[in-house]
């Protein structure tokens, strides 16, 4: 389809909630997203999931959560990791807040296709 | 124990009210009224005089007054201080023990501190600007259903505000229709849509049709998108069986989340919908109609402020807060005083923000701000900088009058939101570079290229009614 005639409509697709809206992170702006997350004194974490059940609540984790952790690079090299082990899943990036008990940041680093 | 004499009559108030010397307990109740007297009466006598007719006094003595311990039961004005900047009107701080008001009850203090007192002669005009709640009381009370904590990990979003919008138009539309309205925004990115406060069972459109156009709207969103949606089905009726059995239907089609408007549906309906709602895994969303019929008038009625406060102990999950850059009235410090009123655990004074005390709030959950109100892409920038994460901004011209349409809007305004958050992470002053960070997340959207040119010069600039009081 051109682009010409697909101006004025907008195409549902699947989406994976926070940044799924803009265009792929690359590797300099997750490392920005893992900087936040450690500034804000948070646990980063990956999970990983196949599409077919993506909508499930939880998905896998990649090993523990990264407790303590503050050099970004040893995150980007875990995402790279658990990317190779998982080719055909997805996988997001958590950010851990202990005093919200919550997660403070959620975000997919890689779309299966 | 002294023996006291009964002395019919009338005496000041302020020989039994007027107590400078007393220091507040932890357990008492505290409220700042702000007054503005009749010529000649003294500011003491007036503030004695408030705190006597909103605790235990009446205009004469009374015999049956010496059967009770009154110093134990009476309200007590304990200090005055000049308003900044008006020389007419005078803050009076008074406090009120904690037997005086019925446990998780906050019908019976509304009735008490704003019942009778504001209609008293000797005051021309009262507004009560702020409560402290003591921790015993809060304690007494349910609060939020869910919570902020909760309706994240039940919606399954994180690090960013909600986005949501007001079906429009607000009245007329069949409820299949109406459904259709819904399901494109979903598609589109929003988080949830919501009923217009007006809607709620009219011959145009009745509660179950719309009930069940609305879920399947909001269901095919769902597995098309892959991300939990919602709507806020309007559960406001004339009888609180009504609004309990629309609950319940509104539970049995799946909806994770019901609406309530709480000033004209009234506190004892919605503390009874909030218990019903959290025991049943039922988010609350609530609106605030009539808000500024009570709120706005800077020396009569009830600050916002108060009003949060009091709907954050009867129950609910959202509170519209306006959008301080919208078409609704909302000075910007004040608002931010209020929001973090109903969304932090702990909130110290702030004069700046409007916070005349501490307050408490224990474990008790936090409320979603919710933005809503002529807000389009342009805002969002500003937005994300005054409401933060925990928030939902809603836009519904803002997304039902895209060029395209709904799906479209919404897809312009989740983009938008997106690449604020992104570069607020990365360190951004979003405010300040609104332009260049909308004008790059454009170049990948031409939902938001097109949205940005349809809004590019509407602004709502006009001068706030209700300011801070500044010198």
């Amino acid at each position: 389809m051109s682009i010409a005639s697909s101006i004025g409509d907008h195409a549902t697709i699947g989406r994976y909630e926070t940044f799924s809206y803009l265009p792929p992170l690359n590797r300099e702006e997750i490392l920005e997203q893992i900087l936040y997350i450690l500034d804000n004194g948070w646990n980063a974490s990956l999970e990983h999931e196949h599409p077919s059940t993506a909508f499930d609540y939880y998905w896998p984790m990649w090993k523990l959560p990264f407790f303590g952790e503050q050099d970004p690079n040893v995150i980007l090299a875990e995402i790279e990791a658990c990317r190779r082990a998982y080719p055909d899943h997805h996988v997001r990036l958590v950010g851990y807040d202990n005093y919200a008990q919550s997660k403070g940041h959620s975000f997919l680093v890689y779309r299966a296709l | 124990m002294s023996i006291k004499t009964y002395d019919a009559g009338v005496k000041d108030y302020a020989l039994t009210y007027w107590t400078p010397d007393y220091v507040p307990l932890d357990s008492d109740l505290l409220a700042c009224f702000k007054i503005t007297a009749q010529a000649n009466v003294p500011r003491e006598e007036a503030a004695a005089a408030v705190a006597a007719e909103s605790s235990t006094g009446t205009w004469t003595n009374v015999w049956s007054d010496l059967l009770t311990d009154l110093d134990y039961y009476k309200g007590r004005a304990y200090r005055i201080e000049d308003v900044p900047g008006d020389k007419e009107s005078f803050y009076a701080f008074i406090a009120y023990p904690i037997d005086l008001f019925e446990e998780g009850s906050i019908v019976n203090v509304l009735t008490s501190l704003v019942g009778n007192v504001f209609g008293f002669k000797a005051v021309r005009h009262l507004r009560l600007e702020d409560i402290r709640f003591p921790l015993h009381y809060v304690k007494t009370c349910g609060g939020p259903p869910s919570g902020i904590q909760v309706e994240r990990d039940r919606m399954d979003k994180y690090g960013r505000p909600f986005l949501g919008a007001t079906v429009k138009p607000k009245l007329g539309l069949s409820a299949k229709n109406y459904g259709r309205a819904v399901y494109e925004m979903l598609r589109g990115g929003l988080d949830f849509t919501k009923d217009d406060e007006n809607v709620n069972s009219q011959p145009f459109m009745r509660w179950q049709n719309r009930f069940e156009f609305v879920s399947e709207a909001v269901s095919k969103a769902q597995r098309e998108t892959g991300e939990r949606k919602g709507h806020y089905l309007n559960v406001t009726a004339p009888t609180c069986e009504e609004m309990f059995k629309r609950a319940e239907f509104a539970k049995a089609c799946g909806a994770p989340i019901i609406m309530h408007d709480f000033l004209t549906g009234g506190f004892t309906a919605n503390t009874s919908l909030a218990n019903w709602c959290r025991d049943n895994g039922m988010l609350l969303h609530i609106h605030r109609a009539m808000h500024a019929v009570i709120d706005r008038h800077p020396k009569h009625g009830i600050h916002f402020r108060v009003l949060a406060k009091c709907l954050r102990l009867s129950g609910g999950d959202h509170l519209h807060t306006g959008t301080v850059v919208g078409k609704l009235e909302g000075d910007r410090q004040s608002t931010l005083g209020f929001v973090d009123a109903i969304r932090e655990s702990f909130i110290p004074e702030d004069r700046a923000r409007g916070l005349f005390f501490d307050q408490d709030w224990g474990g008790m959950p936090g409320v979603m701000a919710v933005a809503s109100g002529g807000i389009h892409v342009w805002h969002i920038p500003a937005l994300v900088t005054i409401f933060g994460d925990d928030s939902v901004l809603q836009f519904g011209g803002g997304t039902q009058g895209h060029p395209w349409g709904n799906a479209a809007g919404a897809a312009a305004n989740r983009v938008a939101t997106e690449a604020c958050v992104k570069a607020r992470n990365e360190g951004v002053e979003i405010e300040k570079n609104a332009r260049e960070i909308l004008t790059e997340a454009a170049r990948h959207s031409p939902e938001l290229a097109s949205a940005m040119e349809t809004w590019k010069e509407i602004k709502f600039e006009f001068d706030v009614v209700d300011k801070l009081d500044v010198g």
